[in-house]
């Protein structure tokens, strides 16, 4: 089954580029990206720019609206993500618990829909 | 066939009899091999059915669970052949084709033919992905085998309520792919926690309103020492499970006591200790003993060595408060992620008992105070207990009445309002 590993966190306490912890988050996180890879689960990963840049679009009464911002003011924001390829939840529920964001903000582990005839 | 096999009437109720006894069992063993709890369920039904057809024509088989399990599972590989089209399906028709093989190695005393699987299926009901009350009637339906009606009745709800807890429940498990299958060692002990604690959240259920309540609340205290038992013949090696079973034993020990005979909730001081059930008593200490001397102390065992020493008193005032004490100092330690009311305010009325009701005060004072334990009645019980041995009636009474804004249990209702009647007439003297 795939799941998604939604990476949440308040981007107050990401570590900067440039300070002491970031050189070990972004090691920490090349090693779990290696790990998943090797075992064969990694489907695609990624980090999102940050909240700051986000455009949200809805189309109303045939109309498109364009705001700037994310779609819901919220602490925690979503910074990147994993797709894998898992063989059941506890595998995909032992993997959101090594992504190194988890250790200070929160990881959402959504199954993928899988639709008839897939 | 056999020849002392009794007819008709004595055939549906060894039936019903056999599938009630074994149907944790069938149900986990089917679900182990074709992956889909719902479907399980239906298998297992029809093959009830067909058995019932068949059994009256040409009487009960020798092996009747394997029977009933044999076809059950020939119905659930014809519901996933015809499937097939998903190809992600043929992987589970091939498992249970393969299972006839391993079956007849997996002869058990109890239950030929039947492989035990229970182990996964408490895993997966007991899931922590799961939302709480979704784990207890799952628990409760698939591992105690009872009917929907059975447990919408012990939690109060109607059975559309609980029918649709039922179907999210499982609609859930397919969905995010939780998995039938012992937790890896890694995951093992945060799995077994919260199997424990479903377990003992069933048992609390029945243990705290047995009366004035439907019958079918008792029956849960019972249903959670039946699992506790599974779980413990499941693992047997887990100190944890040990303890909360010894645990169970010793709390179900006092249930005849507990009640008076006008339905009134006796507290421990005032139990007749004849009334407990001795034997079962026994039946803890056999198990809590071992587990202790393991040496691989949790919050179970804890409380089941308190629950040890509370029994063990021959009279109340025999009680080893210090023992107590220090019992709950350490379930205090354990527990030290935030603030358990529970276990601090118990430590609190020992410390009255065991020191001065003073210093009982002063640790009551000591807790920090939010919204949990404003709404925790057993703390302004405390108090109010703690106040009235000190001979401060007003401020007894006071609190009781604060307890009983936020208590919702007749019983403990009733007993608060007698404790406050004694609290006006000791003031009058």
């Amino acid at each position: 089954m795939q799941y998604l590993l939604l990476i949440y966190s308040a981007e107050s306490l990401d570590p900067k580029p440039g300070s002491e912890e970031f050189g070990p988050l972004m090691n920490d996180y090349y090693k779990f990206t290696q790990e998943v890879k090797e075992r064969g689960i990694l489907e695609a990963g990624q980090p999102l720019e940050n909240v700051s840049t986000a455009t949200t679009v809805r189309v109303r009464n045939g109309k498109t609206q364009i705001v700037d911002g994310p779609f819901a003011e919220t602490k925690e924001v979503l910074g990147g993500y994993y797709l894998l390829n898992c063989e059941n939840l506890d595998e995909a529920l032992e993997c959101a618990a090594k992504i190194p964001t988890a250790k200070y903000g929160s990881i959402e582990v959504r199954p993928i829909m899988i639709l008839p005839g897939d | 066939m056999t020849s002392d096999m009794p007819v008709n009437a004595n055939l549906d109720e060894t039936l019903i009899q056999i599938v009630r006894e074994n149907s944790a069992r069938l149900l986990a063993a089917l679900v182990a091999h074709c992956g889909d709890l719902s479907l399980a369920e239906d298998v297992l039904q029809e093959a009830v059915l067909i058995a019932l057809k068949q059994w009256r024509k040409k009487g009960a088989p020798q092996k009747p669970a394997a029977w009933i399990y044999k076809t059950a599972k020939n119905r659930a590989i014809d519901y996933l052949r015809r499937e097939q089209s998903f190809t992600r399906k043929t992987n589970e028709v091939a498992a249970l084709y393969a299972t006839e093989v391993e079956d007849s190695l997996t002869l058990r005393a109890k239950a030929p033919g039947i492989p035990d699987e229970r182990l996964k299926l408490i895993f997966t009901c007991c899931h922590p992905a799961l939302p709480e009350n979704a784990r207890i009637v799952l628990t409760l339906k698939t591992l105690c085998g009872l009917s929907t009606a059975q447990i919408a009745k012990a939690y109060l709800v109607d059975e559309t309520t609980m029918a649709q807890r039922l179907v999210r429940a499982k609609h859930k498990i397919k969905a995010t792919g939780i998995p039938y299958q012992i937790p890896r060692q890694h995951q093992l002990t945060e799995r077994v926690t919260s199997v424990l604690s479903v377990i003992y959240l069933i048992f609390n259920e029945g243990y705290v309103s047995s009366v004035n309540q439907s019958l079918m609340r008792t029956e849960l205290c019972e249903e959670a020492i039946y699992l506790g038992k599974m779980l413990l013949t499941l693992l047997p090696m887990n100190t944890e499970a040990m303890g909360l079973l010894a645990l169970m034993f010793f709390h179900h020990a006092r249930n005849k006591a507990r009640i008076s005979p006008s339905g009134e909730l006796v507290s421990l001081e005032h139990q007749n200790r004849k009334k407990w059930d001795h034997s079962l008593i026994e039946q803890g200490d056999k198990i809590l003993k071992p587990a202790l001397m393991v040496g691989d102390i949790g919050p179970y065992q804890l409380q089941a060595a308190i629950s040890a020493v509370h029994v063990h008193a021959r009279r109340y005032r025999d009680t080893d408060w210090k023992q107590i004490v220090m019992l709950y100092r350490h379930l205090d330690r354990l527990q030290s992620t935030g603030t358990n009311p529970i276990v601090k305010v118990n430590l609190a009325m020992a410390l009255s008992f065991a020191e001065t009701p003073l210093l009982g005060l002063a640790y009551l004072d000591a807790i920090p105070r939010d919204n949990r334990i404003d709404q925790y009645h057993p703390y302004h019980l405390a108090r109010a207990d703690i106040l009235f041995r000190l001979e401060r009636f007003d401020d007894a009474k006071e609190y009781c009445l604060k307890a009983m804004q936020y208590c919702e249990n007749k019983t403990e209702l009733s007993f608060i309002k007698k404790t406050i009647r004694n609290i006006e007439e000791k003031r009058q003297k």
